[in-house]
């Protein structure tokens, strides 16, 4: 949970952290607080995991990264724990997930994203997880991004 | 833009965590072996560049209280634009793909409660008349996120 402090916070860092040698400072100034003050409540609010880390989003397309596929994947409920593990150590492997399926049209449960230079790339990362499912794995399929059609990250509403 | 080999040394450090102290840039830069102002006007250069497209905190809605989820549409190509429009139009919309299936629209809410996903995705349904399947996460297995530059 957070309070009206923190949202005031967020807010301020939402858009980015500023690059100039003291940004912390530059921010605290905006928000009529102490630099001291600021990076207190900061390091709480990544105790309780509120901010994960302070860190660049780069640009996968921009990278050269510009194949994306969303490998998904229908694995034996009492396998997926352990296998959805296994996959998530992969170094190729950016995002995995346990999910529901929408039965009878989804009947995915895994999701692993896979990023590489072109399809061939990410079919090949992809035959390497095909390998570690073995048989538990009953159904599979790739989804390819085409588009991105918006990337904003999350934005909270102005006063809540 | 090209990059050399001190911007992917840079961006490879800089997906990890900046620590929360007065001159943290500085404090990168040495352990990079670079000046200050170098590593400043680097990452300027790549944010204008959009090689990097954010710098700052992730924020977990989770961990606020709030939620994420995962949601698709198979939406009919002739009104897909249509129907970007209105899902876009939500403020909760933080991502929205394309991808090559019949589900050919992926997004991930990211709301302040866990009513909100409901309340959200139910809205686009009223407003598009296209179902919106939903896919919250039950596990997570470890993010990386980082990718080598």
């Amino acid at each position: 949970m957070i309070d009206a402090n923190d949202r005031e916070i967020i807010e301020a860092l939402q858009g980015g952290l500023p690059l100039v040698p003291a940004p912390y400072a530059q921010v605290a100034e905006r928000l009529s607080m102490d630099e001291d003050a600021l990076l207190f409540r900061l390091a709480d609010l990544k105790s309780r995991g509120v901010i994960r880390r302070i860190a660049a989003a780069p640009n996968h397309y921009k990278l050269g990264m510009t194949s994306n596929g969303m490998t998904v994947w229908d694995v034996e409920d009492d396998h997926v724990t352990e296998l959805g593990t296994q996959i998530g150590l992969l170094p190729f492997v950016t995002h995995c997930y346990e999910r529901p399926r929408a039965l009878p049209d989804w009947p995915y449960n895994l999701f692993a994203m896979v990023h590489g230079t072109d399809r061939d790339e990410v079919e090949e990362k992809r035959a390497e997880i095909t390998a570690i499912l073995g048989d538990a794995c009953r159904a599979k399929d790739i989804l390819y991004s085409t588009r991105i059609l918006k990337k904003t990250g999350l934005r909270l509403k102005t006063k809540g | 833009m090209t990059l050399d080999t001190t911007d992917r040394a840079i961006l490879n450090r800089m997906q990890d965590d900046l620590p929360l102290a007065t001159h943290p840039y500085a404090a990168i830069a040495a352990e990079l072996g670079i000046a200050e102002n170098e590593l400043l006007s680097r990452l300027t250069r790549m944010k204008e560049e959009r090689i990097i497209t954010r710098f700052g905190p992730f924020f977990d809605a989770a961990a606020m209280g709030g939620a994420f989820c995962l949601c698709a549409m198979a939406v009919p190509p002739e009104n897909f634009e249509t129907v970007l429009t209105k899902v876009n139009a939500h403020a909760e919309v933080a991502h929205n793909y394309e991808r090559t299936h019949r589900l050919n629209m992926w997004f991930v809410l990211a709301t302040e409660t866990p009513e909100g996903i409901e309340a959200t995705a139910d809205a686009i349904e009223r407003e598009t008349g296209i179902e919106v399947l939903r896919f919250p996460k039950l596990q997570e297995f470890f993010i990386g996120f980082r990718v080598a530059a």
